[in-house]
């Protein structure tokens, strides 16, 4: 058990502009579950998809198990036996688990094997799944167990998993963790990526760490704390958010009585939410994604609309009104999905800054735009924020996950909001980035402004919120004080771990 | 081995050059297919390229291109507003027909009687008879979700239907001997569309062209209505944040696209027709839909993939009575056109490169 499996030799991938991975070398050993840590954009994705055979390395060698490596095709790496579990899901709605698998089998045996299987393999490894569920109607942790099982059933020598926590509870992650333990005990390698440094000290073997696609150092995460590898990661010293513990003023936000149904068919219904929001205080609303999040967020920001009395803003009444007059009022929202819903991809950011600012910062008259102020309002949220780009003309999608964060969370604070909504700030984005996005936040909560912050981040939540919440399955747990919550009262908060005990098989 | 790389950054040169590359292999390829048949190549493509612009008889075919393109352009740049924001009306040449019957209607329900307000009343009566009928499916479509697509293409067939009645009944010439069709607006001085200069082929629908033009460039650039516009067609879920109202988006949309298409057809049977007949409509509305694609859904664009529309239409007759081509040939010619282009327009948003098989 101790053979190296797979040995990364200088890999060097470039593209347009940037290198995303340069000269990066590390072995993994057999049975070993080792770490790949680094900022968004330090080139893991890179590198696994290389590994994956889904990017062709520019020059550099793998080898396998004594042998050399490059895989021309996602479907000749399984064959040697790597398997990944994207951050993404790649599940149909509307189909059940066992057709979903397979889907993405070169040879799907007859349907009621598969099945069989499937529950054999799910309940060895502590991952009970029904195969004749519809995945549409499954949570978000249950769904990474149909991508795990997928993967099992190949039998994997390496099982490669990119931030696979991001989207369950604490009790879903433990189950998730004694799966993994047990697959290596059996001999297979896994390669663990995420920027939880916790989850990483509490799993991993190996961390190797990647800055600006570069090999920055390797490290035994048992032995060292959680700052130095952060710092490794950032190469700087990192700026923890400071909070200051606001009174709280007059309540702003008063929401009562919410209930929405979804727009569409796999939304989660919003069921009888009450909370309040004062003015200098961050709310923070935790729970697994799927849980009404989305909903909430569109409620809020009047995407969808409600009873008028359901949500109220200093007092009036504001549920009917469309995201544009809210904004008039000063309720601002950024969502979660930057490509597509908080920003137009194609679109330049001087066209996004339009996107929410045109009736708060008076970019329009008689209908028309004014391109110099409104160009003059994307380059202040650039200059204010640190969006790095090349310039204000740029499409939003040719800049990088937590830049365009950067853009979309500055867009909204830099237009003076008295109710900001984010959901997810910070997700996706590195280390540097989200701190910078979380102290806007707290810096905004102390001008005045109430805010709620809807995120699966809890880390992040306990950071910044005065109260906590949870969503679950559509309805909002008791708002707590953040201050002294202990991880088991969170989880509880959330739903336990969503009737997903570990088989006792 | 040829890999597609998508681009960080939609080219904007490709995006420009992709129409002039598109007819170049148009012309090739056509060059092919007339070879096949039988006739010269280099001969087929001058006479249809050439011939209309420069050739012996071009003082009668130059003006020719304003008469057949301006419909085009009216019509297209209707249909680009629609396409931008992802909301397809088919059916222009429905509402080119509706409009035609409620404009050369609303002169002749005044015969004889001659005023300067009749002309006017008719371009307003085009333009509302190709709005309602794009109401239909806009209505059809905020009210119950049905497909536009179907919707304004199935009223295209009512449309006809509608036209061949009036021709036959209530929109009949009393003193035509009983053929089909209306009195000639041409010989009805307040009612005829006439040319504006002797010669030029330029009478109001080309105006109402150019305006058009500048109009729908102005909305699109400098007018949050367009920057909406444009924001719904790139990312629906994107413009419900921003505060656009779809419902009223499809209205505008739609109603905008009909009405063009209703002058188009307004302006059409007043002047280069000057009738209604049974076959009044000549698939104006359906070769807009190449035209407004052709032009990259832009007013400049569209302008001129109208002219140069009408040019291969010119070029086409052309050469069917000299060269003796066939008309489906001409038709194929002009449907090679936007094949070419949709598939040239992938180089805009990804770039081709050549990797020898195998190489890291």
């Amino acid at each position: 058990m101790t053979g190296t499996l797979l040995s990364i030799q200088g890999l060097t991938k470039a593209y347009p502009g940037v290198v995303a991975n340069d000269t990066v070398s590390f072995d993994i050993q057999e049975g070993e579950v080792h770490a790949l840590l680094g900022e968004n954009g330090a080139g893991k994705s890179t590198l696994v998809k290389m590994i994956y055979g889904l990017v062709k390395p520019d020059t550099g060698r793998m080898v396998w198990k004594g042998q050399e490596f490059a895989p021309p095709e996602p479907r000749a790496a399984r064959a040697s036996g790597v398997a990944m579990v994207f951050q993404h899901f790649s599940l149909f709605d509307a189909l059940n688990v066992a057709e979903n698998v397979a889907l993405g089998m070169e040879n799907p045996p007859q349907m009621r094997d598969l099945a069989s299987r499937i529950r054999e393999v799910s309940e060895n490894y502590g991952l009970p799944l029904d195969p004749y569920r519809t995945v549409g109607d499954l949570s978000a942790g249950e769904r990474q167990r149909v991508e795990i099982i997928r993967c099992l059933l190949q039998d994997p020598k390496l099982l490669i998993m990119d931030e696979p926590t991001s989207v369950l509870t604490p009790q879903e992650v433990d189950i998730l963790f004694k799966t993994l333990r047990k697959l290596q005990s059996e001999g297979t390698a896994i390669l663990y990526i995420s920027h939880k440094l916790e989850e990483i000290r509490a799993l991993c073997d190996h961390a190797t760490i990647l800055r600006l696609g570069k090999n920055v150092g390797t490290c035994t995460p048992a032995e060292t704390t959680a700052r130095d590898m952060a710092e490794m990661m950032v190469g700087d010293t990192l700026q923890t958010p400071t909070r200051t513990a606001a009174e709280g003023g007059e309540v702003i936000l008063d929401v009562s009585g919410l209930s929405l149904m979804p727009s569409n068919p796999f939304g989660t219904p919003l069921k009888n939410i009450h909370f309040t929001v004062r003015a200098g205080e961050i709310l923070g609303l935790g729970g697994v994604a799927g849980n009404g999040q989305d909903e909430l967020l569109a409620a809020l920001s009047g995407e969808a609309l409600t009873p008028s009395d359901a949500v109220k803003v200093k007092g009036n009444a504001i549920g009917h009104l469309g995201p544009n007059q809210r904004r008039d009022i000063g309720v601002l929202a950024a969502p979660e999905e930057r490509l597509g819903h908080a920003a137009a991809p194609n679109m330049s950011l001087v066209e996004n800054a339009l996107l929410t600012g045109a009736a708060r910062k008076n970019l329009t008259s008689n209908g028309f735009v004014n391109w110099k102020d409104t160009t003059s309002f994307a380059e202040d949220i650039i200059k204010a924020f640190d969006v790095r780009t090349p310039g204000s003309d740029r499409a939003a999608r040719s800049l990088s996950g937590g830049n365009l964060q950067k853009f979309v969370i500055g867009r909204e604070v830099m237009q003076n909001p008295e109710v900001l909504v984010v959901n997810q700030p910070t997700w996706g984005v590195d280390a540097a980035a989200a701190a910078s996005i979380r102290q806007s936040l707290l810096d905004l909560a102390a001008k005045g402004a109430a805010i709620i912050c809807i995120s699966q981040d809890l880390d992040e939540l306990m950071e910044i919120s005065d109260r906590f919440g949870a969503l679950n399955e559509g309805r909002l747990s008791a708002i707590r004080p953040a201050a002294g919550l202990t991880i088991d009262e969170i989880g509880l908060m959330m739903g336990g771990a969503h009737d997903m005990e570990v088989s006792h098989a | 081995m040829i890999v597609l790389e998508k681009r960080p950054q939609p080219s904007r040169a490709w995006s420009l050059m992709t129409p002039v590359v598109a007819v170049v292999i148009t012309m090739i390829a056509g060059g092919l297919l007339f070879a096949a048949l039988g006739k010269n190549p280099a001969e087929a493509i001058g006479t249809i390229f050439w011939e209309p612009l420069f050739g012996e008889y071009a003082f009668f075919y130059r003006p020719q291109l304003l008469v057949k393109g301006a419909p085009l352009v009216l019509i297209a740049i209707g249909l680009s507003l629609g396409f931008r924001a992802g909301i397809w009306n088919i059916g222009a040449e429905g509402q080119y027909i509706v409009g035609a019957i409620c404009g050369a209607g609303a002169g002749l329900a005044f015969y004889p009687m001659e005023s300067v307000f009749i002309f006017p009343l008719m371009v307003l009566a085009g333009a509302l008879g190709g709005w309602c009928w794009a109401m239909i499916p806009a209505l059809l479509k905020v009210k119950f979700g049905t497909n536009e697509i179907l919707v304004s293409l199935m009223l295209v067939y009512v449309a006809e239907q509608l036209l061949a009645s009036v021709s036959l009944g209530l929109l009949k010439n009393p003193q035509g001997f009983g053929f089909p069709g209306s009195r000639n607006l041409q010989s009805y001085e307040s009612a005829f569309n006439a040319e504006l200069i002797e010669g030029s082929g330029m009478h109001w629908g080309v105006v109402a062209a150019f305006i058009a033009v500048i109009l729908s460039y102005v909305l699109l650039n400098k007018h949050i209505l367009g920057f909406n516009i444009r924001l719904t067609g790139e990312a629906p879920r994107a413009a419900r944040f921003g505060g656009v109202n779809p419902t009223r988006l499809i209205l505008f949309c739609l109603g905008m696209s009909g009405m063009l298409a209703g002058l188009a057809g307004m302006f059409e049977a007043s002047g280069p027709a000057g009738q209604i007949s049974i076959d009044f409509n000549v698939g104006y509305g359906f070769t807009a839909i190449i035209v407004a694609f052709l032009g990259r859904l832009h007013p400049v664009g569209i302008l001129l993939a109208g002219l140069l529309m009408a040019l291969t239409y010119i070029g086409g007759e052309i050469a069917q009575s000299n060269l003796g081509l066939p008309a489906a040939a001409i038709q194929v010619f002009q449907g090679m056109l936007l094949f070419f282009l949709l598939a040239l327009d992938l180089l805009t948003n990804f770039r081709i490169r050549f990797a020898a098989k195998g190489a890291a």
